[in-house]
């Protein structure tokens, strides 16, 4: 019989942690087949953060190097400075890269530095239980905002894609989301075009996924995938927020 | 040559190629001899970096892909890189980070002070742990050992802190530097992330959710410094042989210390002067030795008291310590310092 679906080879056989319904599955995934398809597993070097991928270094196979909380884009600028022919990425979390680790990743993106930003946006602190996040939006219960965020207590969210966009190092920034099976190609085709405007120096790219995360938004599966299409993503809309590739939009 | 730019070229010649900083005095002339330096040689890179929280953590990047990699700062911006301290300690990260400490606590002043002894010392960030600690106490000690501190970074994979001081960082000195090593007489490393070719692929991480394993990853840490401890410690010692009263003292207050026992010499009362090189390790096991026959023991310091806890543990009450400490960027001259000394040597009869 042949085989037509398999797992990439740059993922360990270990079963994932990730709760049922969780975007993060997926994420890896996706982006183990354009490591595979790109041909980078020899030369890729991925830094998780701390939260629920923390634990991305059990499920990669290439070469990791995990940064402390917030702290990616700073050290991914090391590893990239100091091996340029390389492909570097991050991969985060909202409350990482848009709340503790706000400065790092503007800051990168300022100074044009060549490496890619898988950011995952759940809109919740995932791993410590669901509290707040900078991307929870008005409304939206967590056990820190509860009765639901408000701005005269709780502030606004951030759309940080948004304000890296703006920064003139930034090369290439779309936020997608993996809700359905559209979704998820489209999400595929921009980590693989993040990885490949990286190897050609373009700058600073970033790719924002709106993923679900049932346990703490306290919802089915389903309704969670429903819950970014009607909710989620009427704050963090879908699309290419920039791209100075010169590229066709759908030329992936 | 300014103390600054010697730690910064002796860096170099000792094979550093990355640097990143921010901007704090009385410590800037490093980031600037460097972003000069750096760019002048192939593969050499300097950040000024966003904040020195971000700049440790683009020396835990450097580090990882294997190159020397430098940060340095002075009080408050050393506070804010010991979250990264942290990380490197238990990452098993060999960097080095100069300290050119000011006067403190918050944001005090930028006169000379020995005020982070403590902070150098127990780690100073959160989580068991140690970094290697020298106090050098000349422009030409600077050199030496911020050179040999990337060598000992890389043997026992640890950062490395040179705590020196605003005075030993402005200071002009004649010195000797030491030669330029080329990058491919550096010793390979086997754990470095360069992606995964031809080799299994590999992860350097801190994270270790089994407290037995944590607990081994911390025995394991626990043995690396024990090796340390016996086999990196350095004192010198001067005036020692017939000394009736011991002066210890490291970096610039053993020299005005030494300054002001060459004087107390002069009208025959018999001070000498221990100074510890590595204040982590601590010379504990020499000062133990000379209680042996000095009991009398002086720690003058530029803060309010720190390292004299770590003469007293090292005595373990086998000797009287007094301490005699001017903080806040205060200098005193030879000529002070003496006259405390030798009021407290006739207090205690010992000429």
């Amino acid at each position: 019989m042949k085989k037509v679906f398999s797992r990439p080879k740059s993922l360990k056989p270990t079963p994932f942690h990730y709760c049922p319904g969780c975007g993060h599955s997926i994420i890896h995934r996706l982006i183990g087949e354009v490591i595979d398809e790109m041909n980078l597993q020899e030369k890729i070097i991925g830094v998780p953060p701390a939260g629920c991928a923390v634990l991305a270094y059990n499920y990669f196979d290439i070469d990791m190097g995990e940064a402390s909380h917030g702290r990616a884009a700073a050290l991914a600028t090391g590893l990239k400075r100091a091996l340029p022919d390389r492909v570097v990425f991050t991969y985060q979390g909202d409350g990482d890269i848009a709340a503790i680790g706000t400065a790092e990743s503007i800051h990168a993106a300022a100074r044009g530095e060549n490496i890619t930003t898988i950011f995952v946006n759940n809109g919740v602190y995932g791993m410590t239980g669901g509290q707040m996040a900078p991307t929870t939006i008005l409304g939206q219960n967590t056990t820190t905002s509860p009765r639901g965020r408000k701005e005269s207590r709780d502030g606004f969210p951030i759309n940080l894609s948004e304000m890296i966009a703006i920064a003139p190092g930034s090369a290439y920034i779309e936020r997608t989301a993996v809700n359905n099976p559209a979704n998820i190609l489209k999400t595929k085709k921009a980590i693989a075009k993040a990885f490949r405007l990286q190897l050609q120096g373009f700058g600073f790219t970033l790719v924002e996924i709106l993923s679900a995360c049932p346990t703490n938004w306290k919802m089915a599966p389903i309704d969670a995938c429903k819950w970014i299409d009607e909710v989620m993503s009427v704050h963090f809309p879908l699309g290419v927020l920039k791209d100075i590739s010169g590229e066709k939009r759908d030329a992936h | 040559m300014r103390g600054n730019h010697v730690a910064a070229e002796a860096a170099v010649r000792a094979g550093c190629r990355y640097y990143f900083g921010y901007p704090i005095t009385p410590q800037n002339e490093i980031p600037e001899y460097m972003s000069a330096r750096l760019s002048e040689i192939e593969g050499g890179v300097f950040i000024q970096a966003e904040s020195e929280i971000a700049s440790i953590h683009m020396v835990i990047g450097a580090s990882m892909a294997g190159g020397r990699v430098m940060t340095s700062s002075s009080g408050p911006g050393i506070s804010l890189k010991q979250e990264g301290i942290s990380f490197l300690c238990a990452l098993e990260l060999p960097a080095v980070i100069i300290n050119m400490t000011r006067g403190g606590p918050g944001l005090g002043n930028i006169a000379p002070a020995q005020s982070d002894y403590f902070q150098a010392t127990r780690g100073g960030g959160h989580g068991d742990y140690r970094t290697l600690v020298f106090g050098p106490n000349s422009c030409q000690e600077l050199a030496n050992l911020t050179y040999e501190g990337f060598n000992l970074a890389d043997k026992y994979r640890i950062p490395v802190v040179i705590l020196g001081d605003g005075m030993l960082g402005q200071m002009m000195e004649p010195v000797e530097l030491p030669p330029e090593i080329p990058l491919k007489k550096l010793p390979p490393k086997d754990w470095t992330l360069t992606g995964a070719k031809g080799r299994p692929s590999r992860f350097l991480r801190s994270l270790i959710l089994d407290p037995i394993k944590e607990e081994e990853h911390n025995w394991k840490l626990m043995r690396k410094y024990e090796k340390i401890v016996r086999e990196e410690v350095r004192w010198e010692t001067a005036y020692a042989d017939d000394a009736k009263m011991m002066v210890i003292a490291f970096g610039i207050a053993a020299r005005i210390a030494k300054g002001a026992i060459k004087r107390l010499r002069e009208e025959g009362i018999k001070v000498g002067l221990l100074r510890p090189i590595t204040l982590w390790p601590f010379p504990s096991k020499a000062i133990r030795d000379l209680a042996k026959k000095v009991k009398h023991f002086f720690v003058f310091e530029m803060n309010m008291g720190q390292m004299v806890e770590d003469v007293k543990l090292a005595l373990e009450g086998n000797g009287e310590v007094h301490f005699y400490g001017r903080p806040g960027g205060v200098i005193l001259t030879p000529l002070e310092i003496a006259r405390v000394i030798s009021s407290q040597y006739y207090q205690k009869r010992l000429g």
